[in-house]
């Protein structure tokens, strides 16, 4: 859809009107501009180097929650929902079909008093002052046109509220659901999570394609780390094969705040995600990690931003990836580090391997040191599996193709390590196992 | 040279090259059941050459030769056919495998021994008692078996590894490749222990070594020196007490060219 599509969408969706509180609907407008004004993102732009966003430009979509309407939960149950669950987890969950709050499929049972969480589209019909100061102050729509596009369109979405010194023990789920009836659609799902100081939580931002639509998501969360609190925020990213997903995650950490991301995508035939953070105050530190598969011809491409803004922070970001057929993996790594940003301690790895000879890879970790008492490292590699190691596996009785994928799993399992949450990992785990079929368990013992 | 249904390994002129490049030039020599045998020779000799193309290194092309393993074609079988048929290398530089546990490791390598013998997997209780055992006999601690295959191990404990996997998988034919090297005095026996405790009448052991003082503990039927790729002198246990004293030079100078001289049992 030409970007005047998209311009005649929001104006039809602006004089609808309902949805959309007063304070926000000049922000739609400017952000709808400023989509106008960068257009779909070509080639020549040096963030979309190697990837073209054309498939997405060219083809035609319909919003799939514009105007509102009644929720249908056509034929989902709870019960289809448990494979995308955590190991039949039942934390608190929001679910969303096809671009609309499914309050049938979804739960906030168990979660501390006052802690708030709700559809974005629930939380603006009841404004509060949270919502006000964060939503859209944090994702960068300035340059990017994906995230400035979903400002001006989206419906509906979570807002989480953790105020100060509440730690939520259970994860909170989030999952974006497609199917068959969302088939041509584009949803702009939207997140805002705001940690209030010492504030704790774990959360996971699911996306699912049931069946093979082909549709597109255009998603952006905000996150707003008070004072010392700690997040994780487990992106999965499991679209339909024949999709689209354009994501963007953007966190803004103050002091001593500790933000721990990871982004494991599997899905969609083009994705990118856009992982970003800015560490804006002192004693701040951030884990950026990440694992992404791919095979026949899908795309996919991480852009991570790490912005040291003040001394005495940290940044540690791991990202594998592991690309088969004629698929095509980017990571891009970005890290800015201010001129006041000094006693950073930065380190970057991004390792791939590449199981066929088709299969590629561009990796570009960018560092951008303006202080001169850093610690900072980066590197990347792009490997095949270790014949040495195949062979050493075959000299104990491993057949060839058990060892291949022994190997393959082996390359993903260190990166995984680094989420905390057993369950999540534990799933990811036997995702990618599934991926590369035949790999059994790794359980020691 | 005689085989005898009690022959495990017989190696008939066996040439092996890498690239243009022959390393092995006709290496003939037969191991019996129950026989301990020490291959020692100067570095570059190809020692390690010959072990890993008994394993069935991909790199290797044996170019003239032959290598029956109980009585079958060896060269005909795949690498991991050979370890599924009780063939145990040790390697001289055992190989990291991060991201694979030792337990889930060896359970793996154990299960496919099982598995081509016909027999069912190995119920995880009973492994890891299994485990546990040989894990004594190789006096290594149990945290161990939760690390990653040698990943981070120090030189010593990577040889111990070898050994608990030898210990585990108690194959028919174990080559131990420069086991000893890199171990300290009391590693040293606690390995010598390991080889002698899994010795049977029914299984056979090659050890390639530079030293004399493992052959103290894990003493030779026959003890071969490798040199230029050839077998240029076979013997006793005293033939290492003699390469002690005066070095390879003699052995090495002497060797005709082209003649393999002596071969093994
Ligand atoms: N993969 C290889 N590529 C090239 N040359 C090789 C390779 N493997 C072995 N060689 C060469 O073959 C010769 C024999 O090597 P080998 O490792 O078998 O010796 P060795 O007797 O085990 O020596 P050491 O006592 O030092 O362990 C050496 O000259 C070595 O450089
Ligand atoms: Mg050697």
């Amino acid at each position: 859809m030409s970007v005047q599509g998209y311009v005649e969408a929001f104006e039809r969706f602006a004089r609808d009107g309902g949805r959309t509180p007063a304070w926000l609907a000049p922000i739609r407008r400017a952000a709808m501009d400023r989509f106008q004004a960068l257009g779909f993102p070509t080639r020549h732009d040096e963030d979309w180097h190697f990837t073209s966003a054309a498939p997405i430009a060219e083809a035609d979509f319909t919003p799939l929650a514009g105007l509102g309407g009644p929720e249908t939960v056509a034929d989902v149950s709870s019960a289809d929902l448990e494979p995308f669950t955590f190991r039949g987890a039942e934390w608190p969950r929001l679910v969303f079909l096809n671009g609309r709050f499914a309050a049938s499929l979804s739960s906030t049972v168990g979660l501390p008093a006052r802690v708030r969480v709700a559809s974005l589209a629930d939380a603006l019909a009841n404004d509060t002052p949270e919502l006000r100061r964060h939503l859209t102050t944090i994702a960068d729509t300035e340059r990017n046109a994906f995230a400035a596009l979903n400002t001006a369109l989206f419906t509906d979405g979570v807002f989480l509220h953790v105020p100060a010194g509440v730690s939520v023990e259970s994860p909170i789920h989030l999952l974006f659901l497609t199917d068959a009836e969302g088939a041509r659609g584009v949803a702009y799902p939207r997140i805002l999570v705001v940690a209030d100081a010492h504030a704790q939580a774990t959360l996971i931002e699911s996306y699912v394609g049931l069946g093979d639509p082909s549709y597109f998501t255009d998603s952006v969360a905000e996150l707003s780390l008070g004072d010392g609190s700690r997040i994780a925020h487990i992106r999965v990213q499991r679209e339909s094969q024949r999709a689209f997903h354009v994501g963007l995650s953007q966190a803004r950490q103050a002091r001593d705040s500790h933000y721990a991301s990871f982004s494991f995508a599997t899905g969609a035939s083009l994705s990118r995600a856009n992982i970003y953070t800015d560490l804006a105050a002192p004693g701040a530190e951030v884990t950026l990690d990440g694992l992404y598969l791919a095979d026949d011809a899908q795309h996919v491409d991480h852009q991570t931003r790490i912005v040291h803004r003040a001394p005495n922070c940290a940044s540690h970001e791991v990202y594998k990836g592991i690309l088969d057929g004629a698929a095509h993996g980017v990571f891009n790594g970005k890290v800015y580090v201010h001129p006041e940003a000094q006693k950073t301690d930065g380190k970057q790895t991004n390792n791939n391997l590449l199981l066929s000879t088709d299969a590629q890879v561009d990796t570009k970790p960018q560092l951008e040191i303006f202080a001169d008492d850093v610690k900072c490292t980066h590197g990347a590699t792009v490997g095949r599996l270790d014949e040495v190691a195949l062979f050493y596996l075959k000299s104990r009785g491993l057949a060839a193709e058990e060892a291949r994928t022994l190997l393959t799993y082996a390359f993903a399992a260190d990166v995984l390590q680094r989420i905390a949450t057993p369950a999540v990992r534990e799933t990811l785990e036997s995702l990618v196992r599934e991926r590369f079929v035949g790999v059994p368990a790794l359980a020691a013992g | 040279m005689t085989t005898t249904d009690n022959t495990v390994l017989q190696i008939t002129d066996l040439h092996a090259a890498i690239g243009e490049n022959e390393i092995l030039r006709g290496i003939s020599l037969t191991v019996n059941a129950g026989e301990v045998h020490a291959i020692m020779g100067p570095n570059g000799s190809g020692k390690s050459t010959l072990a890993q193309v008994l394993a069935g290194h991909p790199a290797y092309e044996v170019t003239a030769g032959r290598v029956t393993y109980d009585g079958e074609d060896l060269l005909e079988m795949e690498p991991e056919t050979r370890a599924q048929r009780g063939l145990f290398l040790a390697f001289q530089y055992p190989v990291e495998i991060p991201g694979v546990t030792n337990a889930y490791f060896l359970r793996a390598a154990y299960n496919e021994i099982r598995k081509a013998k016909g027999l069912d997997e190995i119920d995880p209780i009973e492994f890891l008692e299994l485990v546990e055992h040989r894990l004594k006999l190789v006096d290594m601690d149990p945290a161990m078996l939760n690390r990653f295959v040698n990943a981070g191990f120090s030189g010593g404990e990577k040889k111990r590894n070898e050994i608990l996997q030898m210990a585990v998988l108690e194959p028919r034919l174990a080559i131990l490749d420069e086991t000893d090297s890199g171990l300290d005095i009391d590693a040293l026996r606690v390995v010598a222990h390991g080889v002698n405790s899994l010795r049977r009448p029914d299984n056979a052991t090659i050890v390639v070594t530079h030293y004399q003082r493992l052959l103290n503990y894990i003493v030779p039927d026959r003890v071969h020196v490798l040199a230029g790729g050839r077998i240029v002198r076979s013997g006793g246990k005293e033939l290492a007490l003699e390469l002690e004293a005066r070095g390879y030079d003699w052995l090495t100078e002497a060797a005709p060219a082209g003649v393999g001289v002596g071969t093994g049992a």
